[in-house]
């Protein structure tokens, strides 16, 4: 993408921009916007993002310094997961009566 | 993979419901379907504002002028998600914004008419955006993952700017005989350009299979067309509102409104640049971005000024 021009008036750098919906929820994508800096990017993305009070917290982050996995190399990427199914608890079996109690606790 | 097994593959993705992701491989005319369409659709986000601006001064009361703000900075918004969405396919904003400004692209034929009163905000609120919701919701199920999350962001945010409008109208069809003569006017004036909306017939709208069979489309311009329809006539009736359509039926089998002919001249007439508002919305657009060059550059020439200082204080 040709974000990176030197001459005046072109297109400012892009920013990908992650918003907070409320205090302890994790940041997610929301989108992404140009701005000429910093300061510029945080409120730009409060004007697009959320003008309806969809967020309590937003990061911006330079669009060039996002690096992704690959979609194409997704299969032997995640591999190391596929063949390792004691890591769930549906793995394990326990007796059944210790089950009936975990339940009625709750 | 070779090509064919790649497009299998993406074909079974789609017809999974799967969506597709910018870094996903997908062929080059997907690509290039998306990015026209995607782009047309910002372009007539950005455009629209401009007919309904052109009332923020002459709002009747201070309740109609915020939200009427408020509606023409959510549609800034909704040209910027869809631009960040266009974007993920590879191609620069800022060539997107000079093919609008030099006249080469394309936006909805909706905004190249006038807004000749107060009660056109009304009934673009009501029944313009009211069919782009139609449009809209089906593009929130799209085959494109960034189109479709925009989508499911603007949907929200349009359901205000359909019912600020649905109450206008209703407030001047329950008005004085004047005001309700007004917007049946404004009705009469934007009813035919509103159906036009949703492009040609099917039998001759081309671009439609590949669109529908790729997922982009879900519903073919006549299915979207009727579903306004049916819904818009419910909504007209009951405020005492007459659609211009003298052939206008309820078929009792079908269960669906059926309307009299468009004047297709008319809409290719606008398509081609023709519109009674296409040489003045261009002007107004230029305008707006030229005007709006030193506070782009001063932006940019102060984040080098701050950049500098902080690269000198360590």
């Amino acid at each position: 993408m040709k974000n990176d021009h030197s001459t005046d008036d072109t297109q400012w750098p892009l920013w990908e921009v992650f918003t907070q919906k409320k205090s302890g929820a994790p940041h997610e994508h929301a989108g992404n916007l140009h701005a000429a800096d910093a300061e510029m990017a945080l409120q730009n993305a409060r004007d697009v993002y959320t003008r309806r009070n969809e967020a309590v917290n937003i990061w911006v982050v330079p669009s060039k310094h996002i690096v992704a996995s690959s979609p194409e190399d997704a299969g032997p990427f995640f591999d190391p997961a596929n063949d390792k199914i004691y890591r769930h608890p549906q793995f394990y079996e326990v007796p059944r009566a210790v089950k009936k109690r975990a339940r009625s606790r709750t | 993979m070779d090509e064919k097994q790649k497009l299998e593959h993406f074909q079974h993705k789609i017809d999974n419901g799967e969506k597709i992701e910018p870094k996903d491989w997908m062929p080059d005319r997907y690509r290039k379907q998306l990015i026209r369409m995607m782009s047309q659709h910002a372009h007539s986000e950005i455009v629209g504002m401009l007919p309904e601006g052109n009332w923020i001064t002459r709002a009747p009361s201070l309740k109609r002028k915020l939200t009427l703000l408020a509606k023409v900075q959510d549609e800034a918004g909704h040209g910027l998600y869809i631009y960040s969405g266009t974007e993920t396919l590879g191609v620069c904003r800022k060539d997107l914004i000079d093919q609008l400004l030099e006249g080469k692209a394309k936006y909805s034929s909706i905004f190249n008419y006038p807004t000749l009163s107060w009660a056109d905000i009304g009934i673009i609120g009501w029944l313009v955006d009211g069919a782009a919701i139609v449009n809209q919701t089906m593009l929130a199920r799209t085959s494109y993952g960034p189109y479709s999350r925009a989508m499911v962001r603007i949907c929200k945010e349009e359901s205000f700017h359909k019912k600020q409008g649905h109450e206008i109208v209703a407030k001047m069809a329950d008005g004085t005989p004047e005001q309700q003569k007004m917007v049946q006017d404004a009705l009469n004036r934007w009813w035919w350009p509103t159906l036009m909306m949703f492009g040609p017939h099917d039998s001759d709208s081309p671009n439609s299979a590949e669109l529908m069979q790729w997922g982009i489309k879900l519903k073919s311009n006549d299915e979207l067309r009727q579903s306004c329809i049916d819904r818009t006539v419910a909504e007209a009736h009951a405020m005492g509102l007459e659609i211009p359509d003298p052939d206008l039926e309820f078929n009792v089998e079908t269960e669906h409104w059926e309307h009299g002919d468009i004047d297709w001249d008319e809409f290719w007439n606008v398509i081609k640049g023709n519109g009674p508002m296409n040489h003045e919305r261009m002007k107004a657009r230029r305008k707006a971005h030229d005007d709006g060059r030193w506070v782009r550059e001063a932006a940019e020439a102060y984040a080098r000024k701050k950049k500098l200082r902080s690269e000198k204080a360590s």
